[in-house]
């Protein structure tokens, strides 16, 4: 191994004591207590009804789709990034096609309402609401 | 031998003197605040109250370290450990000065990358471990943002790749010499900062622990140091957002008749400054502001100036 790896390998293993260290040391240290509300979730003073394991908004999801796009296609750009010089102007236009597919992949989702958080906005829609009855 | 010993006394230096950066932090940031709005801040413990981060040190230590009867263990105690460890890892590949360094990777680039991808799962995991309905929400904004602005950030730093012509932060810095990145990566820096003060959750864009909505977010069920540990995971990453936008657009170590490391500390220290500012004078985002700022804006910012930039180092080769 190059002595790089090492200092690497000694960086970690002295970081990662660090945060184990931290961990034990509260729990060594703190104090302990318990009263009639102590094991119950936090919410705001008002009695928990239910658990948290609860469904949430699919936009979420749907941010997690993009991501996966985008920064998949973003290692592309990455490694032609790093090669700009050998590649020349046939890797330039190569990457301009691509870069291209890129833009018309965010406008589309951009038309489409992808990016738009909360009321949809798509268009040609029967169901959707609208201008009037969303104010 | 004599090399062995100066690297492993590096090693040593940037562990302790990035843990203690946070711990100053704590009380700079306190201390500036106050100055922007004309009151006094944390001032009786030492001089200058510059002894209030160890005492809220020994507090925080010796506060209840509860575990919630109702959240996923081992999950919760990792959570906070998670993010600390990686916003410690990205400073292994920092240069601080010529040779000061913990190793000079020639992948130093895309490392970062992959710590900073590593810490969004600390933010997601702790708020989905506790089992609490706030910090459900908390978390999943935070994974919302980290992933988003992860994508711009690793774009907008594309132009500085290549102008340098290598992932490793020691030549970008040398290639520096002439004129900083800032000048002619301006739109790179604009959309790098945006982003990452957004991955580190800071003001104006901490959403995820949005106070006034959801108590304190992905971190409502901890206490006791494992809260400790996200707030000095947080400091960590307003040091390494500083280290980096010194090291990627302002030359680094580069600077006359001072020493370069203490080039390296004194514009860190200013860019530290200037994002404590930004929370002293911008009010949170709403979270589909957010989301708009990124991919409508930053996203198509950050492809046109990959584009203009190549185009530029081509005809200039």
């Amino acid at each position: 191994m190059t002595p790089e790896a090492w200092y690497i390998l000694l960086y970690s293993a002295g970081v990662l004591s660090v945060a184990v260290g931290m961990v034990v040391v509260s729990f060594v240290l703190g104090q302990r207590h318990r009263e009639r509300a102590t094991d119950e979730p936090y919410e705001s003073g008002i009695a928990t009804t239910g658990s948290a394991r609860l469904r949430f908004s699919a936009r979420f999801y749907l941010v997690a789709m993009l991501f996966v796009i985008f920064d998949l296609e973003a290692v592309f750009i990455f490694s032609w990034a790093v090669a700009l010089r050998e590649l020349g102007w046939a890797g330039y236009a190569a990457a301009l096609v691509f870069i291209g597919v890129l833009v018309a992949a965010l406008v589309y989702e951009w038309r489409m309402g992808a990016l738009d958080w909360g009321v949809a906005k798509r268009k040609n829609r029967s169901d959707a609401p609208s201008e009037e009855t969303r104010k | 031998m004599r090399e062995i010993v100066f690297h492993l006394l590096v090693v040593v230096c940037v562990l302790g003197g990035t843990l203690s950066m946070a711990g100053a932090l704590i009380w700079l940031e306190r201390r500036l605040l106050a100055l922007w709005q004309d009151r006094y801040g944390p001032n009786r413990v030492g001089p200058f109250g510059l002894f209030q981060p160890v005492a809220d040190a020994i507090k925080i230590f010796t506060k209840e370290d509860w575990i919630p009867p109702f959240a996923d263990r081992a999950v919760f105690v990792a959570a906070p450990a998670v993010i600390v460890v990686t916003v410690l890892m990205s400073f292994a590949v920092v240069p601080f000065a010529p040779g000061v360094w913990v190793a000079d990777l020639n992948v130093g680039l895309l490392f970062l990358f992959g710590m900073s991808s590593l810490g969004a799962y600390s933010l997601i995991l702790a708020g989905w471990a506790s089992n609490n309905k706030y910090s459900l929400i908390g978390g999943l904004r935070a994974a919302a943002q980290t992933i988003s602005y992860e994508v711009f950030m690793g774009l907008s730093l594309m132009g500085v790749v290549m102008l340098a012509g290598s992932f490793s932060l020691r030549a970008i810095v040398e290639a520096q010499q002439g004129v900083w990145f800032c000048v002619t990566q301006f739109p790179a820096l604009v959309v790098f900062l945006i982003a990452g003060l957004a991955e580190t959750h800071r003001l104006p864009f901490d959403m995820p622990e949005a106070e006034s909505e959801l108590v304190a977010g992905f971190h409502s069920e901890y206490s006791g140091m494992k809260f400790g540990m996200f707030f000095v995971g947080e400091y960590l990453a307003i040091t390494l957002l500083s280290a980096l936008a010194t090291v990627l657009f302002f030359g680094g170590w580069l600077g006359p008749v001072l020493p370069p490391l203490v080039w390296f500390v004194l514009k860190t220290g200013a860019l530290i400054c200037g994002i404590i500012l930004l929370r002293a004078s911008l009010p949170r985002l709403r979270f589909d502001q957010l989301m708009s700022l990124g991919w409508k804006i930053l996203l198509p910012v950050a492809l046109l100036n990959i584009v203009v930039t190549g185009a530029i180092a081509l005809l200039g080769k």
